[in-house]
């Protein structure tokens, strides 16, 4: 083993690390000298977009973050809501966009990972996942390929762990053609008095390492994900983690074990930036110093350097402060499943990070000004400059043949059944899935009460793009919807902010825009925002992503007998148009998907309309009187109507005052109900007194779809339009 | 009746199976280690789904050389009863304790959904509370469940009336288009010549409650519960 020479520390190096000047003059003025090459790496990561939220800061504080329900808001591991019983959720989502595109297996499946490590590392059990994944068109270069990897990556680590993936939704966008999004969510469940937190704390309490050793994969993730791409990154391979879902499920039954010895102060995954982020997060929550010994570490091999070691993203590796002298408790639960254990420093007084190898101080630093004073940007902010272009009226054909059209639409991959996915995640593993993936919300069972916890994750980047400010507002009024769908109301959401690269003034408005239209709906419909990740830098060769605020939202139904489905179940029901259509089509799937267009402003988002719907539905589905209730998205009611009916395969009949252009209009806070024969007076005289508009259009039965429009007609056989919205994603994936 | 659900590293039906038998059914539940020798005197063991140690090698391949598989195979041998479910029908075919061998879906594609089973014998310990040719519905969630046997031995095992389940259309049927993992002969479940050991691959523990909208999987478990008592203990839930 040969000791390679280290690089001169200096200017150039620290660009290299993705520091600015300024950055790096910063640093060295903190330290009043030179910083170590480790030192010049710790900060590099800290400091890292990633890690930092250097852009994000200063708009994120919008975000209302508190509430009844809410034990932990964002700054920790994942958020904590309470659910009833003495339960509360724990949740978080997260990006893995870049390493899933430069290696889309690994890079998924290590997505899956750091966001279950995210909800355990806080005491919680983690019980259901979804997943917002966004790929380009199919045809566009490796993109089989990237679908492919992902969804074995998600598959293979979520079905090793024995975690059901519930939901989540899938899009298929030019804008993503070279950068897709892998957006994974977790929720775990805990005892109210049992969650963990990982703040450090009691001087000379020891630091232990659990899990896997450490090798030099993924060093600089962090970084290399606050870049963006260009021709050379696929030689940013070596960057991406390597995952083994085998060790993570041992370390998750490990720790959860561990955590009932009361001999934990705090405990913290290993994610991005490794050692260093995990390390010194735990000890600024805490207001301590910490040592380090890397000698200790376990390793993978030998050789590391202590910037290696600090800057390894290996998976599967936790932190956890001890209480001094009951380590042996905690170590002796580690050795029994089989990992690795290992003292590697201890809490100090004071506020200073020591971290020594091989006898030699690798680093000596402040903790706080490398954290909590990590630079915060005002970046410049400005409109496109095509915006009024982008927003300019489109003209709307009408459909010569309505059938036509939405036989159109549910064949292509956008809006086609996802079916071919979601099989290839255990869904059903731990028995609490009671509305799996592909219908409005997933919904799964609170063991022991009649409890059941909603999930959705919603957005529609086209809206975004268009105009973000509406198209951050959609995106929570869409939950909010969703959830209303299976009679859950809200308590807590949590979102992955996906944008270009935010050094451009237009990201940066887009980014601001989106998370204002997000603030206030999220203020308007009562939804705290308790966690979350910011993922920029996402575009290639200068071409930016669609803005993707990703929405993942949790709500609570109360009883889960009364639950509506979101498919028609039973003949005779009758059918409930709820809401106004206003003919929109700015954004929509109908001038997109079948005539070109993406163009005009997206469908307006009236909040208190939102709101109103959304208690009409809590309200009625406790009566047990809402047998079906559906909301209406892209493809407008047409789709939402065929989506209706071929879930289980019942038909229905309806005859509705709209202009047949107008069955595919995306109007907001619309959703379709079906409701017992009756009780439909009952129903009606409800949503009169929430003040939402209602209208009979007919019932459920038979095996046809039958739509009778303004002068159109659409009649169709379930079974057909089954057959068409099922095959569509094979097929064009060409399988 | 006495039941044990073993823990390998890497098991994740373990608590869903105890959860069946402990607050469905009323019985007594113990985890048993992968490591443990003794079978702390249950009647019934169950090998849960999952991944055991990982399964890098092959389902249930380094499983089967557990130590706590020793143990189960000595009570087999006494004619105790053992269920293999998923991942433990793989533990169960590797460790010699049933026939035949499980590949990879003939799709190459983990396949999670809902199958339809027939049941091909109802005069076993594990069946009695079903009817013979009775078609139920259960899901499966599984990448290596291709049943497959040398062709004198499926021949034989048809014989010896081992193959318990068979995944069919709903009506009941064999065909190629409802047997998702391409298993020789539609074979979803065997037990031994004894007929004390079953493994399957569709999982009865995800179907036992009515919230979750199925409950064709319970019987199995009502069965093993009134066979040890000769009444069903849980009957009154």
């Amino acid at each position: 083993m040969t000791t390679a020479t280290q690089p001169r520390v200096d200017l150039p190096l620290a660009r290299e690390l993705g520091l600015s000047e300024d950055e790096y003059a910063r640093l060295q003025g903190l330290l009043g000298r030179t910083p170590t090459l480790t030192e010049l790496g710790i900060t590099s990561a800290l400091w890292s977009e990633h890690c930092s939220y250097k852009s994000s800061k200063v708009y994120l504080k919008e975000f209302p973050t508190s509430g009844p329900r809410v034990l932990q808001g964002p700054g920790e591991n994942a958020g904590v809501v309470e659910v009833g019983h003495g339960w509360v959720a724990v949740f978080k989502m997260e990006s893995h966009n870049h390493p899933s595109y430069i290696e889309p297996y690994q890079g998924a499946a290590t997505g899956v990972g750091g966001i279950l490590r995210d909800v355990f590392t806080m005491g919680a059990r983690p019980v259901a996942m979804l997943d917002a994944l966004r790929f380009g068109r199919l045809d566009a270069p490796r993109m089989r390929s990237l679908v492919d990897g992902v969804v074995r990556g998600i598959g293979d680590y979520g079905n090793c762990m024995g975690i059901p993936t519930v939901g989540g939704e899938t899009g298929f966008h030019p804008s993503y053609d070279g950068n897709i999004l892998v957006n994974a969510f977790a929720l775990g469940i805990a005892r109210r008095e049992r969650i963990f937190k990982a703040r450090a704390a009691g001087t000379g309490n020891p630091i232990l390492y659990v899990g896997s050793r450490t090798g030099r994969d993924g060093i600089h993730g962090a970084t290399m994900a606050s870049d963006a791409f260009d021709a050379e990154s696929e030689k940013k391979k070596p960057t991406v983690q390597v995952g083994d879902p085998f060790t993570e499920k041992v370390l998750l039954e490990a720790c959860l074990e561990a955590m009932r010895t009361s001999a934990i102060v705090a405990i913290q995954d290993m994610g991005a930036a490794g050692l260093t982020s995990s390390v010194f997060e735990m000890a600024a929550r805490g207001g301590v110093g910490f040592r380090l010994d890397l000698d200790r570490v376990p390793l993978r091999e030998p050789g590391l350097t202590a910037y290696e070691m600090m800057l390894s993203e290996s998976q599967e590796r936790m932190v956890i402060v001890a209480k001094r002298g009951k380590q042996e408790e905690v170590a002796r639960v580690f050795r029994r499943w089989g990992l690795e254990v290992a003292t590697i420093g201890e809490v100090t007084s004071g506020s200073r990070a020591e971290i020594v190898h091989r006898g030699k101080v690798e680093a000596s630093m402040p903790i706080a000004p490398l954290t909590d004073g990590a630079p915060v940007y005002q970046r410049p902010v400005a409109p496109p400059a095509d915006l009024a272009r982008r927003q300019e009226a489109p003209s709307v054909p009408e459909p010569g043949d309505p059938l036509g059209a939405l036989e159109a639409l549910l064949a292509t991959p956008e809006l086609a059944s996802k079916e071919w996915i979601f099989r290839q995640y255990d869904h059903t593993v731990r028995t609490n899935t009671v509305a799996g993936p592909g219908g409005d919300a997933a919904v799964i069972l609170l063991k022991g009460t009649p409890t059941g916890l909603a999930l959705t994750s919603d957005v529609n980047p086209v809206y975004c793009f268009l105009d973000p400010r509406t198209g951050g507002r959609q995106a929570v009024a869409e939950a909010v919807r969703n959830l209303a769908c299976a009679g859950a109301e809200p308590v807590g959401l949590t979102d992955c902010l996906n944008f270009g690269n935010p050094e451009r003034p237009e990201i940066m408005w887009q980014f601001r825009e989106c998370v204002r239209g997000m603030a206030e709906a999220c203020r308007a419909l009562g939804v705290p925002v308790v966690s979350g990740n910011v993922s920029l830098y996402n575009e290639t060769e200068g071409r930016s992503i669609h803005p993707t605020p990703t929405v993942a939202m949790v709500g609570v139904v109360p009883d889960l007998g009364d639950m509506p489905a979101s498919h028609f179940r039973r003949p005779g029901r009758r059918l409930v148009l709820l809401g106004t259509d206003r003919g929109e089509f700015g954004g929509s799937a109908y001038l997109r998907l079948l005539h070109g267009v993406e163009q005009g402003r997206p469908p307006a988002v009236d909040l208190d309309a939102e709101a109103r719907l959304a208690r009409l539905l809590r309200e009625t589905v406790p009566w047990g009187i809402v047998r079906t209730a559906h909301d209406f998205a892209e493809g407008g009611l047409a789709v939402a109507l065929a989506e209706a009916t071929i879930g289980a395969g019942m038909g229905a009949t309806l005859n509705v005052p709209l202009a047949p252009r107008d069955l595919f209009s995306e109007s907001q806070a619309r959703a379709i109900v079906a409701i017992l024969p009756g009780q439909l007076e009952r129903f009606l005289e409800a949503a009169e007194r929430h003040g939402v508009p209602a209208l009979e259009v007919g019932e459920s039965g038979g095996d046809r779809l039958v739509i009778e429009a303004d002068g159109a007609r659409i009649d169709v056989e379930v079974a057909r339009l089954r057959e068409i919205w099922t095959n569509a994603l094979p097929a064009a994936l060409g399988l | 009746m006495k039941c044990g659900v073993v823990v390998f590293p890497g098991s994740n039906c373990d608590h869903d199976v105890y959860h069946v038998l402990k607050h469905v059914l009323d019985q007594e539940v113990v985890f048993l280690w992968h490591e443990d020798t003794s079978l702390k005197g249950c009647d019934l063991v169950v090998l849960p789904g999952g991944w055991s140690y990982g399964d890098y090698l092959r389902g249930g391949a380094m499983a089967a050389l557990a130590p706590v598989l020793a143990a189960v195979r000595a009570h087999a041998d006494k004619g105790g009863f053992v269920l293999g479910i998923c991942n433990g029908f793989q533990v169960l075919t590797e460790s010699h304790l049933l026939p035949g061998a499980l590949r990879r879906n003939a799709g190459l594609r983990f396949e999670c959904r809902d199958v339809w089973v027939r049941v091909e014998r109802a005069d076993l310990p594990f069946t009695r509370r079903y009817s013979e040719g009775q078609v139920i519905r259960m899901p499966i969630a599984h990448g290596e469940g291709n049943f497959e046997h040398f062709a004198g031995e499926l021949d034989r095992l048809e014989a010896a009336r081992q193959v318990v389940f068979r995944y069919v259309s709903p009506t009941g049927e064999i065909d190629p288009a409802w047997n998702f993992n391409g298993s020789a002969r539609a074979i979803a479940g065997v037990c031994n010549e004894a007929g004390n050991v079953l493994g399957l691959m569709p999982h009865p523990e995800r179907c036992a409650e009515e919230v979750l909208g199925n409950k064709d999987g319970l019987a199995l478990f009502e069965s093993l519960a009134q066979g040890a008592f000769g009444r069903l203990a849980g009957a009154a839930r």
